[in-house]
């Protein structure tokens, strides 16, 4: 029976929570940002700012619904635009959440507990700015209640063997799971809030939300167990939305697509772009709200080594393309290498190939790794990287097939722009909003980090 | 309001500790006593604190794995039934029954149900929303959802008397005890 009297840090590393920190110390921190901060003018300005930003996406919408899926720039062969890269892009985002949230549990590493709380509300934004592009890629959103299976009069059932079908269940089950994941892990702390809030009407609204958590050993018991069956849960099913995702692709038989690399270089890639994500809000946050004292250097060097090493999987899966373009003897293959590498769009292609394998190679380096601003703009490389990597597997690959007669150019247009922009904004003010009506670290779990939070076992035998 | 309760206008006794270790010890000690209607309430999980207050098996994983196999279950039926017998479509000379592009929907379907039933069963065992409780009486109790760790006799504990019960945990050393109003 090991009793453990403080937790284990090696020497060298940062912590993963400052020095001189209490139960109360912890608490009264993260819930001052909400109930306590004034709302500065920086905040409104920024809120105002992304919140016209995600009117350029309604507008956009808007016309959309009116004209038609004919003001963006799809043509035949490029049937497959912005809608489907920036979706792919979005999903591939929030994967990180649900990484830091579910896998680093059940790997019991506790420096997910500050950071995981953001990640995942991160993670449901990017959803459902996923979300929106398949929808309105429909051209008649108003319909897509179609592709659920439900007994209609048209006497018609969704096709299950399409992996379009197959994405409609893995994005809206990896939502659901998100956001009941996301709750549960807010149910300690909500009631955390409920306590500390003074005014009546917020005190109400934590109260409803807490739904009257006391903090009873029993339910802690249980809530363990349900949490541990989330992470449980959650890990196969974050590892099989890029999965199926990438199954859109390489179910079909377009070279480029037709590999079977995909999905492990799909998830490897999301979780790269992911973890970009976190480090890009991270960063800001913990300057402007003071939380160096919870994220700390420690979470920024582990988030810069899973970049790392996702890169360099990603890396892998470049290089395994281009070399299954040459080995398969395959003319369609060995062109699509050729036409990445000097056709219309090698300048992307290089591109990609810098911002996305070449770029992120300094994280080698301890001195960026440890280096706020560095991270910062690697992870805004990584970004744009990961955005330009689903270009060109999209664009690229249709855009000169197997009939030359039928290849084509594809060229966003001012809606395909404003689209991408709009959800960009949809997703900075939601997260704008989250970090001043919600905990964004998890109280509960960090004080379980404190080392006066372990206990010894009594006289009484444990189990 | 039940009519036991009504009897009984005392819920319990609360005493108040300030460490998770003490609220363990002290858990302990009054299991071990005899009484068996008791609880604690901390701001954290605490090791070992469930047992301590005679509590050693929960039914969430039950619930889970029940609820995922009905969800995989379901979700197999589902894509055979309309792929097979309600709506069968030749694509390509495959076989109506086409199973391995039945799996993934099979897969969601299980995550999906044993995931939601994870949250609601947690919070149904553990009967909540619960709008009223009354430990939320005692005007300390605030602070169990941030420095302070609780344990509580129930007054309907066969063992419960109010001034020997008081003596008792007394003895254990709490930073106050009060009385709940139920």
């Amino acid at each position: 029976m090991a009793t453990q009297t403080q937790i284990p840090v090696e020497d060298q590393r940062p912590p993963v929570i400052e020095p001189g920190h209490s139960f109360s110390t912890i608490g009264e921190k993260v819930v001052n940002i909400v109930l306590k901060r004034p709302v500065s003018l920086g905040w409104i300005f920024g809120f105002l700012v992304m919140f016209s930003v995600m009117n350029v996406l309604l507008l956009a919408m808007g016309y959309l619904f009116l004209k038609g899926t004919g003001i963006w720039g799809i043509t035949i062969p490029i049937g497959w635009g912005f809608a489907i890269i920036n979706f792919v892009w979005w999903i591939g985002i929030g994967h990180a959440g649900t990484l830091i949230s579910a896998i680093l549990a059940l790997l019991r590493q506790s420096w997910r507990n500050s950071i995981n709380r953001f990640a995942e509300a991160m993670t449901l934004f990017a959803v459902a700015c996923a979300g929106i592009f398949p929808l309105i890629h429909t051209g008649r959103p108003w319909l897509a209640y179609w592709m659920f299976p439900y007994p209609n009069t048209m006497n018609y059932w969704p096709q299950f063997r399409s992996p379009l079908i197959w994405d409609v269940f893995a994005v809206s089950t990896y939502f659901t799971i998100s956001l009941v994941f996301w709750f549960v892990g807010l149910i300690p702390d909500l009631a955390t809030m409920r306590d500390r809030a003074e005014h009546p009407f917020t005190r109400g609204i934590f109260g409803m939300l807490a739904m009257g958590w006391r903090g009873s050993a029993r339910h802690w018991h249980r809530y363990e167990t349900a949490y541990l069956l989330l992470a449980g849960l959650a890990t196969p099913l974050v590892l099989s939305v890029h999965t199926v995702v990438s199954f859109d692709f390489a179910v079909s038989i377009v070279p480029g697509w037709h590999t079977t690399i995909f999905p492990p270089y799909f998830v490897a890639g999301a979780i790269y772009s992911g973890f970009a994500m976190v480090l890009c809000l991270a960063i800001p946050i913990r300057a402007i709200y003071g939380m160096e004292d919870f994220i700390t250097m420690r979470h920024l060097e582990n988030s810069g080594k899973v970049m790392l090493a996702t890169g360099l999987i990603v890396g892998y899966g470049y290089f395994i393309e281009a070399f299954m373009g040459w080995y398969s003897g395959n003319t369609f293959d060995s062109f699509l290498l050729w036409n990445r590498l000097h056709g219309p769009y090698a300048f992307w292609y290089w591109g990609l190939l810098i911002t996305n394998i070449v770029i992120p190679q300094v994280l080698w380096l301890k001195k960026f790794r440890t280096s706020t601003f560095w991270l910062w703009v690697i992870s805004l490389v990584v970004l744009v990287g990961m955005w330009l990597e689903r270009f060109i597997i999209i664009v690229v690959s249709l855009q000169r097939d197997f009939l030359t007669s039928s290849w084509g150019m594809y060229y966003p247009t001012k809606w395909d722009w404003m689209t991408y922009i709009g959800t960009i904004g949809m997703f900075l003010t939601a997260m704008w909003l989250f970090v001043r009506i919600l905990p964004m670290v998890s109280i509960a779990e960090l004080r379980t980090l404190l080392p006066e939070a372990h206990v010894h076992e009594g006289e009484e035998a444990h189990k | 309001m039940s009519g036991a309760a009504a009897e009984n206008p005392v819920y319990g006794l609360m005493a108040e500790f300030d460490s998770p270790q003490e609220l363990l010890d002290a858990a302990q000690k009054t299991h071990g006593a005899g009484y068996k209607q008791i609880d604690a309430y901390s701001p954290f999980p605490i090791e070992g604190l469930a047992d301590a207050v005679g509590f050693h098996k929960n039914y969430v994983s039950l619930v889970v794995l029940i609820c995922g196999m009905i969800g995989g279950l379901s979700g197999y039926l589902l894509q055979y039934y309309v792929a097979v017998i309600s709506y069968p479509v030749n694509i390509g000379g495959r076989p109506y029954h086409s199973w391995p592009s039945f799996i993934i929907v099979t897969f969601e379907l299980t995550i999906l149900f044993g995931g939601v039933s994870a949250a609601v069963g947690m919070l149904a065992l553990n009967g909540l929303p619960q709008p009223y409780h009354p430990v939320f009486n005692v005007p300390e109790f605030a602070r169990a959802s941030d420095n302070r760790f609780f344990l509580v006799v129930a007054s309907n504990d066969p063992k419960y008397d109010a001034a020997r019960t008081r003596e008792f945990l007394k003895g254990l050393a709490p930073r106050a005890i009060s009385e709940v109003p139920s």
